[in-house]
C-alpha cells in the first residue's frame, strides 16, 4: 500500500514541525514539511498532498494572538485551493498553534460558526502558559480522526491561549452535528467551555486540537514509563488520519 | 481624534480590552493615511470579539496609566501589524505596540516604576496618551571622532570613566602607548573595541590573571588550571574544551554533543524579561555557533526571597517579584517560541540577591560525528552576516557586565538591555541547519556584536568589512554603534567566494537576511570601514594579545570546620518545614511555564511520580529515533561557600555528577561545565574565595576522572547603594554534568514504587551542618562555622558500583540527599510515589537530628528489590561499609521514622507543594 502525502506546513515560528512529522512518519505517511512561503510559490504541493497539517508553535510570534497573522496569510493566498482540497475529502489537522490557526481561518468550526481560543484562565483568572498532561476523551464519530478511537489519549499540553469559547447557540449546534472531537477528561487545564479540547468542521475531516499527541506516540514519552505505564498513546490518532487518507 | 503629525503622517490607536482581567489594555499605533475602510478591515484581523473589545483613537482617562516602548527597542507585535496591513493591501508607515494599565489615584514616578513600568525600555504618561515609540523617533548619533589620550594618569582615568571602557590604568597605558607608535589618536570605535575586546565579560581578565598568594608567590591563573585538568585527565570523550563557543564531547560512535552555560545577571537585574530572554538566546546561538543543533535548555535562577518588603529594597533596585516574574517570563518567552524544551534548572532564593539576581542559563546541541570539522576563515572568504537587524539595543554591553551597578545603572545601561526575537532565531537555527556545508568558519554575535564577532573570526589572519552593508533596523546610528551593537539574533560565518550565492539564496528562502560585509585578508589587520573610509585600523595581535594581564592578590579563606549540630527539638516540624522552604518547596509554579515536552525527548522530566509533581534529580533526554540519549545534572550551593568555597565547589561538583548518576548515566563518560558568578576579584579575600573553589572543582574533576569543558565566569556581582553600603552575593557556583544513557529502558527515576522493597541508603552521614538549610531554619549558628559537605574519596567508585547495578536493572528507585539531607530525600521519594516508608535512623547515625538534617556529600537512597539486595550489595566491594540498609517501602501512606516520628504523605505533599513556587 502507498504512503500517503502529509504535507506539513510551517510559518516562521511553527516549532513542533519535527514531532507531527516523526508521528505521521511511524504510521505509514510520507512527510514533507515546507514553509508557507513555499506553498504560495507553488501550490502544487498542495494539490499532490493527501493530508494536511498544520503543526504547533507561535506563528509569526503569536504576536497579534494566536495564530492570527498564519491564518491571515492563508487566507489572503491559498483560500481557494483550502476549500478545493477540504472537498476532495482529504483530511486536515491542526495542533495547537494550528487549531488556533484553523479556528482564525474559519475553517473550524465552520459554516459561518465562529468559535475562539482565549487566554488560559482559571475562574476567569489569567493562567499563562502551561506545559503538563492531561487525558483525552475522544468524542466525534463523525470525525474521521476520532471516530476509530477505542481508548483515551495521554499527552502534553503546552499552550497560554487554548481557552475554547463561543456562544451557547454554537455550542449546542456543535453537540447536536457531532462536532466535539475531544474533551479533557482530567481537570479542564485552561478553563475551555465544556471541556473541549477539540473540534471538527462539519465534513468530519478538519480536526483542530490545542494538546499535542503527536508527543506522545512512544511509550517511553509517557512521564510513568519507567513505572511500566503503557498505552494511552496518540499514534491512533495519526493512524486514523493516514488510513482516511490513503484512500483519498 | 485623529491627529496629524508632520513626520509620520496621520495616527491611528486602537485600544484592545480583553473581557477578562480588564485592568489592561493594549494598544496599538499605526502611522499612515488610512481609510475608515481600511480601520474597518484591520480591526476585523487585530479584534477578536468573542475575546476582546477593541476601540480606535479611545481617550485615556485620568486614572490611567499609559505605557510605550522607547524607540528602538525590538517591538515584535509592531512588526506584525505593519505585515498583517501589508498582507491586507493596507500602507501603513510605521506602528508601536503599548499598555494601558487602570490606576487608582496619582502614584508618583517612583511608585509607576516599582509597579509596572521600566524606565529601562519603557516611556509613559499617565491621563494623556504617550508618544508611540516609532522607529523614525529614533536619535541620531555623532559619526566617528579621534580620542586623545593624556599623558596625565588621572585625566586618562577620567577619559576611561566617561566613556565606560571598564579598564584599569594599566591597560589604558598599553593603548596610549600603542597607539602612541603608530602616530595617530585612537577613533572612538577602535576605543570602543578594546573596550569590550579586554573586557572582564569577554577576556576574562581575572580568570587569567596571575595569583599573587599572601607569602608574595604566584599560583597558576585560574582557567589554566581548569584547562590542564580537563588535559591531565584526558577523558577521550572530549573533542574540545575551552575552545570556541561551547564544548564538545562524543557520546557513542554516531553524535556529538555541544555544551555551553551562560550567566546574564546583570541585564536581567535591570531589565528581567529582556536580560533572562536574551540570555537564553544568546546560549542558543552558542550552540548555533558551535556548529550544532540545539536540543534542551537550562535554567538556574537566584533571587531574592519574594517577600521582601519594599522599605529593605536599595534604590534603583526591582522588587524580587518583580524580577521573579520577569526573568521566568523571559527564560519561558524564549524557550517555548524557538521551540526547545527548558529541562534542567534550580530556583535558589537568598536575601543577598535582592540586588542582584542571577540567571545562568545553558543549551545542549546535537551534531553527527562525522560532520566534517570547519576550517576556515580562509584568505579570500567573504565576511557574511545573517539574521536580524542591527540597532542601537546592546551598546556597550560587554562593559556593562564587567562593572558594579548601583541606583544609576538601570538609568545609563538602558541601551545595554535587548529583548529577544525567538521567530528570528529559530529561522536562523532552521537555515544553518540545512546550509552547514557552505561556511568555512561560524560564530555568534554575543558580546561586543559584531567587534566581537567579526574580531574573534579575524585573529590570526584580518578583515576589512564595510558597516554601511550592515542592515539597519532604523538609520541614525553612528559607525562605531553598528559595529558594537548587540542586537540580538545575528551569526557571522565566513562563505568560500563560490558557495555564496547557494547560502543567500537558501537564505532567501528560510526567510533570513543576509550580507555581505568584505573579505578575511590575511594580512592579519582588522580593517573597518563606513562608506570606503576606516573607522578602525588595528593589528589583531594587539587587540587579542596586546593586553597587558592582570596580577591579583589573593587571600585564601582559612574555613572551620567544626562538627557543629544545631538544636532541633522538633524533627517532625523541621522536616515540614523544610519541605515549605522556598528552596526546597515544588517549584511546579515556574517549571510548568516552560515546554519541557517539544522534542519528545523528554523520558525524565523536571517532575516527576505518579501525579507528576515531585522533583527529579537530573533529567534524561532521549531522541524519539534512537534508545540511548543524555542526562543533564545541576549542582548548585552557594551557601556552602560562605565559609569554605573549596568544599563547597568539591560538594556541588559531586551533586551535579549524583544528579545525573542517579538516573542511570555513565560515571566514566561524564562532561562538566562551571559557571562561577563572584563578586569584586579586586577585593584579595573574594578572589581567594575563587581561587579556593578553583581548587575545590579540580580536585573533583580528578577525583571523578569527569573533565571541564566549558565554562563562564561573571565576576563583580556587587551592589553599592545610596548610603555607600556593598552588598555582594554569596560565592555561587554552578556545575552542569552531563553523561550518556546508553538505554533508556534502564533509566531510574526518584519515586518510590513497590511496598517491600528495601531502601538502601549509600554514603556515609556526618555531622555536616555548614550551610545547611536546617541551620538556616534554626538560626543556630555557632561561633566557629559549622563544617560544610566534606569530600568523600570513596564515591567515584561507589558511583560506579551503583552505575553496574543499575545495567543489571537491580535498582528500581535512587535519589540524591541534598539540601534538608536524608529526611528531605525520603519525604521527596515518598511524594513521587504517593506512598510511606519505613525508616530506623540508628544505622545512619546515632544522633537523629544528623541521620535527618545533615548534607553530607555523596549520598544516595536506593529502592532495590529483596531478592536483588545481596547482589547488589556485593558490587560494592569493599565500599560495602558506605551502604546501609535503613528500612522498606511502606505498604500504608506514611514516612514513618522509628521511635521518632511518622507523617502521613498527605502532610508531606501539602508541605511541599503549599508554596507552589
Amino acid at each position: 500500500m502507498s504512503r500517503p502525502t502529509a504535507l506539513i506546513v510551517r510559518a516562521p515560528g511553527t516549532n513542533r514541525d519535527g514531532d507531527a512529522a516523526f508521528a505521521l512518519d511511524l504510521v505509514g505517511a510520507e512527510t514533507k514539511r515546507v514553509l508557507i512561503s513555499e506553498v504560495f510559490a507553488d501550490p502544487k504541493l498542495l494539490h499532490e498532498a493527501q493530508m494536511l497539517v498544520i503543526p504547533g508553535g507561535f506563528s509569526f510570534a503569536d504576536a497579534l494572538g494566536a495564530g492570527r497573522l498564519f491564518a491571515l496569510e492563508l487566507v489572503t493566498r491559498l483560500r481557494d485551493e483550502l476549500t478545493t482540497f477540504v472537498e476532495a475529502g482529504k483530511p486536515v489537522i491542526g495542533i495547537c498553534n494550528g487549531f488556533q490557526v484553523l479556528v482564525r481561518t474559519g475553517l473550524l468550526p465552520g459554516a459561518g460558526m465562529t468559535v475562539a481560543l482565549g487566554e488560559n484562565t482559571n475562574d476567569s483568572v489569567p493562567t499563562g502558559f502551561v506545559c503538563d498532561w492531561v487525558r483525552l476523551q475522544p468524542v466525534s464519530q463523525k470525525c474521521i480522526w476520532t471516530a476509530p478511537l477505542v481508548d483515551d489519549i495521554e499527552c502534553p499540553i503546552a499552550h497560554g491561549e487554548g481557552r475554547f469559547i463561543c456562544d451557547p447557540d454554537t455550542m449546542a449546534t456543535l453537540v447536536a452535528d457531532d462536532q466535539i472531537a475531544f474533551r479533557y477528561s482530567t481537570p479542564n487545564p485552561n478553563g475551555s467551555m465544556a471541556d473541549v479540547a477539540g473540534i471538527c468542521d462539519a465534513s468530519g475531516l478538519v480536526l483542530g486540537l490545542m494538546p499535542h499527541p503527536e508527543d506522545h506516540v512512544l511509550p517511553r514519552q509517557h512521564p510513568q514509563y519507567l513505572r511500566h505505564h503503557r498505552g494511552g498513546l496518540g499514534r491512533a490518532l495519526f493512524q486514523a488520519g493516514v488510513d482516511h487518507a490513503k484512500d483519498v | 481624534m485623529v491627529d496629524v503629525d508632520a513626520a509620520t503622517g496621520r495616527r491611528h490607536r486602537l485600544t484592545l480590552r480583553p473581557h477578562h482581567g480588564a485592568d489592561a489594555a493594549t494598544t496599538i499605533t499605526i502611522a499612515g493615511d488610512l481609510d475608515q475602510h481600511d480601520l474597518d478591515r484591520l480591526e476585523a484581523i487585530l479584534v477578536d470579539p468573542l475575546l476582546e473589545t477593541g476601540s480606535w483613537n479611545a481617550v485615556v482617562g485620568a486614572e490611567q496609566l499609559d505605557i510605550g516602548l522607547i524607540p528602538g527597542v525590538t517591538d515584535t507585535a509592531a512588526a506584525q501589524v505593519v505585515h498583517a496591513a501589508d498582507l491586507l493591501g493596507i500602507s501603513v508607515a510605521d506602528a508601536s505596540v503599548g499598555r494601558i494599565i487602570d490606576i487608582a489615584g496619582a502614584p508618583d514616578d517612583a511608585e509607576i516604576r516599582r509597579r509596572w513600568a521600566n524606565a529601562v525600555i519603557e516611556r509613559w504618561s499617565v491621563g494623556t496618551a504617550v508618544e508611540p515609540g516609532f522607529a523614525s523617533g529614533v536619535a541620531t548619533s555623532v559619526l566617528t571622532e579621534h580620542v586623545e589620550l593624556p599623558n596625565d594618569d588621572a585625566a586618562l582615568t577620567a577619559i576611561g570613566k566617561e566613556r565606560g571602557l571598564a579598564l584599569d590604568l594599566a591597560e589604558l597605558h598599553v593603548i596610549r602607548e600603542h597607539f602612541a607608535g603608530v602616530g595617530r589618536n585612537p577613533t572612538d570605535a577602535e576605543l570602543e573595541t578594546l573596550a569590550q575586546t579586554w573586557s572582564e565579560h569577554c577576556a576574562h581578565k581575572s580568570f587569567r590573571a596571575d595569583i599573587v598568594l599572601a607569602d608574595g608567590s604566584l599560583a597558576e591563573p585560574l582557567l589554566a588550571r581548569l584547562r590542564r585538568s580537563t588535559t591531565e585527565i584526558a577523558a577521550p570523550f572530549v573533542v574540545s574544551a575551552f575552545d570556541g563557543n561551547a564544548g564538545i564531547v562524543q557520546f557513542g560512535p554516531a553524535r556529538t554533543y555541544a555544551l555551553k552555560c551562560e550567566t546574564h545577571n546583570h541585564p536581567s537585574a535591570i531589565e528581567p524579561f529582556g536580560g533572562a530572554n536574551t540570555g537564553v538566546g544568546g546560549v542558543i546561538r552558542d550552540i548555533i555557533g558551535a556548529h550544532h543543533r540545539a536540543i534542551a535548555c537550562t535554567d538556574i535562577l537566584c533571587f531574592g526571597p519574594a517577600d521582601t518588603p519594599d522599605d529593605q529594597l536599595p534604590d534603583g533596585v526591582l522588587h524580587p517579584r518583580r524580577i521573579i516574574e520577569g526573568v521566568v517570563a523571559g527564560v519561558a518567552d524564549y524557550g517555548n517560541k524557538i521551540g526547545l524544551p527548558t529541562v534542567a534548572g534550580g530556583v535558589l532564593y537568598d536575601p543577598a540577591y535582592v540586588s542582584n539576581p542571577l540567571v545562568f542559563a545553558g543549551c545542549i546541541g546535537v551534531a553527527p560525528a562525522d560532520r566534517p570539522a570547519l576550517t576556515g576563515p580562509h584568505p579570500g572568504d567573504r565576511v557574511v552576516v545573517f539574521g536580524g537587524r542591527t540597532g542601537r539595543d546592546g551598546i556597550r554591553g560587554a562593559t556593562f557586565s564587567s562593572m558594579e551597578m548601583d541606583a544609576t545603572t538601570g538609568d545609563v545601561a538602558g541601551a545595554s538591555v535587548q529583548i529577544g526575537d525567538p521567530i528570528v532565531e529559530k529561522l536562523v537555527s532552521d537555515l544553518l541547519g540545512d546550509a552547514w556545508d557552505l561556511y568555512t568558519a561560524i560564530t555568534d554575535c554575543g558580546a561586543g556584536g559584531l567587534s566581537s564577532a567579526i574580531g574573534e573570526l579575524a585573529d590570526g589572519i584580518g578583515a576589512d568589512v564595510e558597516m554601511a552593508k550592515v542592515p539597519l533596523k532604523y538609520a541614525g546610528l553612528a559607525p562605531w554603534e553598528i559595529w558594537l551593537s548587540e542586537a540580538q539574533e545575528r551569526m557571522v560565518v565566513a562563505v568560500a567566494p563560490h558557495q555564496f550565492d547557494a547560502l543567500a539564496e537558501m537564505a532567501a528562502m528560510h526567510g533570513v537576511e543576509i550580507s555581505d560585509l568584505g573579505v578575511f585578508t590575511g594580512d592579519q589587520r582588522l580593517v573597518v570601514r563606513f562608506e570606503g573610509e576606516p573607522i578602525i585600523e588595528l593589528d589583531t595581535a594587539f587587540l587579542h594579545d596586546g593586553r597587558p594581564r592582570r596580577r591579583l592578590q589573593a587571600t585564601m579563606p582559612q574555613p572551620t570546620r567544626d562538627a557543629t549540630v544545631p538544636t532541633v527539638d522538633d524533627h517532625e516540624a523541621t522536616l515540614l518545614a523544610l519541605l515549605a522552604h522556598p528552596n526546597i518547596a515544588s517549584k511546579a509554579g515556574i517549571i510548568r511555564r516552560y515546554d519541557h515536552e517539544i522534542l519528545g525527548a523528554t523520558v525524565i522530566r523536571p517532575l516527576t511520580g505518579v501525579r507528576n509533581d515531585a522533583p527529579a534529580d537530573g533529567v534524561v533526554l532521549v531522541d524519539p529515533n534512537d534508545t540511548d540519549g543524555i542526562a543533564i545534572g545541576i549542582g548548585v550551593n552557594p551557601w556552602y561557600g560562605v565559609n569554605d568555597p573549596e568544599h563547597m565547589a568539591w560538594a556541588v561538583v559531586d551533586e551535579a555528577i549524583r544528579n545525573v548518576v542517579v538516573t542511570g548515566a555513565d560515571p566514566s563518560a561524564i562532561a562538566l561545565m562551571d559557571n562561577f558568578s563572584w563578586g569584586n576579584p579586586t577585593r584579595a579575600t573574594t578572589f581567594g574565595d575563587l581561587v579556593a573553589a578553583v581548587e575545590g572543582c579540580v580536585a573533583a574533576a580528578h577525583a571523578y576522572g569527569a573533565p571541564f569543558v566549558s565554562g563562564k565566569d561573571s565576576l563583580n556581582n556587587e551592589y553599592l547603594t545610596g548610603d555607600g553600603t556593598r552588598r555582594a552575593i554569596p560565592p555561587t557556583l554552578v556545575i552542569t554534568a552531563v553523561a550518556p544513557i546508553h538505554d533508556v529502558a534502564l533509566a531510574v527515576t526518584p519515586d518510590l514504587k513497590r511496598p517491600g522493597n528495601p531502601l538502601v541508603l549509600l554514603g556515609r552521614t556526618l555531622a555536616e551542618f555548614g550551610g545547611s538549610h536546617t541551620m538556616m531554619l534554626t538560626g543556630d549558628h555557632a561561633a566557629s562555622g559549622p563544617a560544610a559537605p566534606s569530600p568523600d574519596p570513596d564515591a567515584p567508585a561507589r558511583y560506579r558500583a551503583l552505575h553496574a547495578a543499575m545495567q543489571r536493572g537491580l535498582v528500581d528507585t535512587a535519589h540524591d540527599c541534598s539540601e534538608g539531607g536524608l529526611g528531605v530525600a525520603l519525604a521527596e521519594m515518598c511524594i513521587g510515589g504517593r506512598i510511606g516508608a519505613a525508616i530506623q535512623l540508628a544505622g545512619v547515625h546515632v544522633d537523629p537530628t544528623v541521620a535527618l538534617f545533615a548534607e553530607s556529600a555523596a549520598r544516595i537512597v536506593c529502592e532495590v528489590p529483596a531478592e536483588s539486595l545481596d547482589e547488589f550489595t556485593a558490587l560494592f566491594g569493599s565500599d560495602a561499609g558506605a551502604v546501609t540498609v535503613i528500612g522498606h517501602v511502606a505498604d500504608s501512606p506514611e514516612l514513618c521514622f522509628d521511635g521518632v516520628f511518622a507523617l502521613h504523605v498527605d502532610a508531606l505533599v501539602n508541605a511541599f507543594n503549599g508554596a507552589r513556587r
